[in-house]
Order: C-alpha cells, then sequence, then structure tokens
C-alpha cells in the first residue's frame, strides 16, 4: 500500500544509508496499543516530518529513537545504531528538544547552556555558551533565570542546548507547539538552517502548515502506523486533480490529511469524497 | 559504560548546589524545626525529664535532633529529584551522553552536603543553648562518620521516594514517619520509662543504637557494641535502599 516509491530526498553528496531506520516497530502501554507496526527511512541531512494527531503516538515513537523507552517488537536505527543494542553510541549520535521545553529553570540561560556543555564534555563550554546565545537572540537575557523567559524564548533556550556538540541527528518533538506566530518562524528558520547545515531532523508536529514549510518528507502516522509517506507533491497527487473552474487550485496538505484520516478503511485508496475546492485558505509562504 | 561518572557527576552536584545556594530557605527550613524542638524541650519539657545520668539535658538530647534534622532534610532531596522528573529535564539527561547514574549520585552528594550544613547551624545553636562535649577529634570524626552514613541512608530512601512519586506531597511524605522515630527510641526519654511493648520497639529499632553510640561518643566514653549494631542498620539500611532505588531508576530509564 505504500506509494513512497521515489527514493528519500537527500542532499547532494549525502551517503546513501539512511540516518534514521524503523522497521516494524511495535508499543502498547497496557491494553492500549500506540504503535503497530511503524517503518520509515530519514535520510542524511533531510528534514522529516512525522504528522499526527494528538495521542497518535508521535511522542512514543521519538522517545523510542532517543534511547528513553524500549519497543515491544521491530528495530530502530540511528545512524547505524540499535537503539536497543547500543544505547550509549545512539545518545552521542542525537540529541533531543521534548514536547515540554526542558530547561533548568533556577539556572540562567547561559549557565544552561554551559551545563550541557560541560555533560557533553566540550572544550570551551563558555565561549560555546556565548555563541548559542548570540545564534538565538538571547544575549541580552543570557544571565537571567530561566524561569523568566517568555515560551517563545525557553524553546529557543532548549533548542539551542540540544544543539551543543553538534549531533548529526536532532529530534524535535512539536518544537512549535504553544508559540506564537513570530517565534514560530524563529523556530522554522533554525530546522532550515539545522539541515542546510547537514544534520538530519526528524520533527513531529500537528500542524499541517509546519509539515508543508519545512519537512523534505512527511509521514502520517495514524492508528498506529504510518498511512502516508511521500514528498509533499506526493502527497498532494494522491487526491484527485482540483477541479478547473475559474482558479485552479491544488489540495493543501490538510485536505489531504483530513481526506485519509477520515477515511481510515480505505487507505488504500484515494479518499473518494474530497471537497473539489479549499475549505480555508491556504497557509502556504514561500520558502 | 562511559569513562566520566566522576565529571558528570561532578558537574551534575554543582548544577544542584547551585540551586540550594539560590533558595537557601530549604536549609533554613530544615533547620528551624530541630531548633525549635530542642528550645521546647530544653526549656519547657527537659526539667521534668529524668534520663538518670549526670549530663544536662541538651547534651542528652542532641543526638536524636540531629538524626530528626537529617530526616527532615531529606524531603528535599526527593522533592528536588520528583521536580527534574516533572519538568523534562531528566529527559534530555537520560537522552545524553552521560553517565546514568551520575544523575542521581549529582542528587545524592548535593543531599549529603545540605544536610551537614543544616547540621552544622543545628550544633551552632546547640552550642549557644549550653551544649558540651569532651569530644576528642577521633570522636568528632566518628560522629561525623555516622552523621554522613545516616544521610545517605536516608538519602537513597529519599530518592526511592523522588522516583515513584506521584505528586509533590507524595514526594516528601516519606520522611513523617523517619522525622518521627526517634520519638519512639532513647533519643528523649530513657527507653526503660516506656510500657512493654513501646520498649522492646525503641531498643530494637535502628535510632536507638545510632542515638545511644552517638551520645557516648560526645560524652567521651566508650561506645561498646552500640556502635557495631548503628553500623549495621546503617549500613543494611543503604545497601537495601541503594539497590531498591538503582532499580527503580533503572525501568524509569528504560
Ligand atoms: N507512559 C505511558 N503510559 C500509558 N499510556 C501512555 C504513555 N505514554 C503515552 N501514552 C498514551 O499513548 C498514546 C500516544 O501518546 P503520545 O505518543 O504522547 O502521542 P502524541 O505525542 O502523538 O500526542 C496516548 O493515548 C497516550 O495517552
Ligand atoms: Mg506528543
Amino acid at each position: 500500500m505504500t506509494t513512497a516509491t521515489q527514493p528519500a530526498a537527500s542532499r547532494p553528496g549525502a551517503p546513501a544509508a539512511p540516518a534514521i531506520r524503523v522497521q516494524g516497530v511495535e508499543k502498547s502501554f497496557k491494553d492500549l496499543q500506540v504503535l503497530k507496526a511503524v517503518d520509515f527511512d530519514v535520510a542524511k541531512g533531510s528534514i522529516f516530518a512525522l504528522l499526527g494527531s494528538n495521542g497518535a503516538g508521535k511522542t512514543t515513537l521519538v522517545n523510542i529513537l532517543s534511547t528513553l523507552m524500549k519497543s515491544d517488537a521491530g528495530t530502530a536505527t540511528v545512524e547505524g545504531f540499535d537503539v536497543a543494542d547500543s544505547p550509549g553510541d545512539v545518545r552521542r549520535s542525537i540529541s533531543l528538544t521534548g514536547q515540554f521545553a526542558a530547561v533548568d529553570e533556577v539556572l540562567t540561560g547561559r549557565e544552561n547552556l554551559v551545563l550541557v556543555a560541560r555533560l557533553r564534555h566540550q572544550k570551551d563550554p563558555g565561549r560555546i555558551a556565548d555563541d548559542l546565545l548570540a545564534r538565538f537572540s538571547l544575549t541580552d537575557a543570557g544571565d537571567r533565570r530561566a524561569a523568566t523567559y517568555s515560551g517563545g524564548m525557553r524553546r529557543r533556550l532548549d533548542i539551542a542546548m540540544s544543539l551543543i556538540g553538534d549531533p548529526p541527528v536532532v529530534f524535535l518533538d512539536e518544537p512549535t507547539t504553544g508559540l506564537d506566530p513570530q517565534a514560530r518562524i524563529e523556530v522554522w528558520q533554525t530546522v532550515k538552517a539545522l539541515a542546510d547545515g547537514g544534520t538530519t531532523v526528524l520533527l513531529t508536529t500537528q500542524y499541517l502548515d509546519e509539515a508543508e514549510q519545512l519537512a523534505d518528507r512527511i509521514a502520517i502516522l495514524h492508528e498506529g502506523v504510518i498511512i502516508r509517506n511521500g514528498t509533499l507533491a506526493e502527497l498532494k497527487r494522491l487526491l484527485p486533480a482540483a477541479k478547473v473552474e475559474y482558479v485552479e487550485k491544488q489540495p493543501s496538505l490538510e485536505e489531504v490529511f483530513l481526506a485519509l484520516v477520515g477515511e481510515p478503511a480505505q487507505a488504500g485508496e484515494p479518499a473518494a469524497s474530497v471537497p473539489t475546492a479549499p475549505a480555508a485558505p491556504s497557509t502556504k509562504e514561500s520558502r | 559504560m562511559t569513562t566520566h561518572v566522576l565529571s558528570d557527576t561532578r558537574v551534575l552536584t554543582a548544577r544542584s548546589l547551585t540551586h540550594i545556594v539560590r533558595s537557601p530557605d530549604t536549609i533554613i527550613t530544615t533547620a528551624v524545626t530541630p531548633i525549635a524542638l530542642m528550645l521546647l524541650f530544653v526549656y519547657v519539657f527537659g526539667g521534668a525529664i529524668q534520663t538518670g545520668g549526670t549530663e544536662s539535658y541538651i547534651d542528652y538530647m542532641l543526638p536524636g535532633i540531629l538524626l530528626i534534622t537529617i530526616a527532615s532534610g531529606v524531603a528535599y532531596t526527593a522533592y528536588r529529584l520528583f521536580l527534574d522528573l516533572q519538568g523534562g529535564i531528566f529527559q534530555r539527561f537520560q537522552s545524553m551522553p552521560i553517565a546514568r547514574s551520575s544523575v542521581l549520585w549529582g542528587h545524592v552528594l548535593t543531599s549529603l552536603v545540605a544536610n551537614l550544613v543544616s547540621v552544622a547551624i543545628v550544633v551552632g545553636v546547640a552550642f549557644i543553648m549550653g551544649f558540651r562535649t569532651g569530644a576528642s577529634v577521633g570522636a568528632w570524626l566518628a560522629v561525623i562518620g555516622i552523621l554522613v552514613l545516616f544521610t545517605l541512608a536516608l538519602t537513597w530512601i529519599a530518592v526511592i521516594a523522588g522516583l515513584s512519586a506521584k505528586t509533590v506531597d507524595g514526594a516528601s511524605a516519606f520522611s513523617y514517619p523517619l522525622i518521627f522515630l526517634p520519638f519512639i527510641s532513647s533519643a528523649f526519654v530513657p527507653t526503660d520509662s516506656m510500657p512493654g511493648p513501646v520498649a522492646w520497639f525503641a531498643e530494637n529499632q535502628p535510632v536507638t543504637s545510632i542515638v545511644d553510640t552517638t551520645r557516648a561518643l560526645f560524652a567521651g566514653q566508650p561506645v561498646g557494641t552500640d556502635i557495631w549494631v548503628a553500623l549495621a542498620w546503617l549500613v543494611g539500611i543503604m545497601a537495601v535502599a541503594f539497590v531498591l532505588a538503582m532499580r527503580i531508576y533503572r525501568r524509569k530509564a528504560a
């Protein structure tokens, strides 16, 4: 049933081996089967968006990939290391920015960065902290306790802490949930800059426009399986072309998503009842 | 495993100590209750209590007061650990290439430092209130050693509580019975003044041997076999609590 026949979007010069490979991963909490059989690859240096509604299992999957949780079945590798067999190597290759900002509120922004730099055994923690404060527009707030930060500042600090040591793979779990539009755009710019620098990014999101904006590939996680995995263009092709009336309008990812999620029984076929005109104005911006 | 256990532990202990330096009220609060108890017992009840010895009552009761100080102080360790778990910073540490046990040892060493500071404050106040000791340097070191062991044993119990608590209140509730134990021991009144079953419990629970040993050390008297009973209790409790805490921690981390 997979429609992902094209090779993953890889950047020029990137090796062919995927940065992340997930095969048949299952996870249950007591009677609740959250992940049924999840499969996907993420190409090195690409941005991969895992799209799913609240409770779809995105965080569970990210926790498995970042060695915080063990899967019940299946295998997952990050940079070639099995998350169950070589968690130490995986931890050296990744950073996790969890769904809720994981900063030390008692410490200042700068102290938070120095703390992580020390724990990652970096040479010059103070300089690394100052560089990151500047890069994330936090220099002025650097000596204030993180408890006084706004949501956007806290998220920026959180992501900055994750980038210390330049891990080749970065997990961002709902990085913009709860942020105002301005802060969201700042996070998007950071994510794009990371991928431009060769970092592999796996982000989860409930926001379709976020996946549309950022991702080289998008996978839709629904009821424990990846129901679709492809580039934005591929996903859009799943729906019948928009009917030409006065203006041609491509279906937005939102329509694709709602059509797919609304018709799980016919997951193998493009949904039949697709609106021919967008229900909401497109939020697509130019990249 | 990694070779960074020591440096990671040092970094995480420094972090946790910063928390205490920024909210020193946790140390003050820890010291205030035992000081109040000391005032109450010495100036209100003390005159009516017959200890059967020649020492002043404050000399008699200080060992028990110090144990109460530590028993209430370790509640903050459980509290800080619980907050780390809630706040997500624990998950961040777990996903980083740092020595796993360092996260716990950072809290444990911080607990040791914080409690020894609280104990020092209480001992200082006791001196002002008339506490006197003929203890030699060796006896002082032995007292400190016993208090360190007591703090570590209770701290590992606090780690269990902090790791398994569901609420903030739950994280510190374990300390109430620990604070209460010295009252049913030889800490404030001789156990032979208690009714049968209570006296039996008091004589055989760990606090009595620890209190009797510490009291003898402060008084410059021989400790007899009490010190071995006390050490057996302390090492035993610490070992069991450590193993349990590590087991819960590994399950949490998996
Ligand atoms: N530790 C857990 N114990 C029990 N159920 C859990 C646990 N973690 C997540 N769940 C459940 O698994 C489902 C997926 O959760 P999650 O992975 O957080 O979803 P998402 O991140 O996509 O919102 C939810 O129904 C959630 O309640
Ligand atoms: Mg989530």
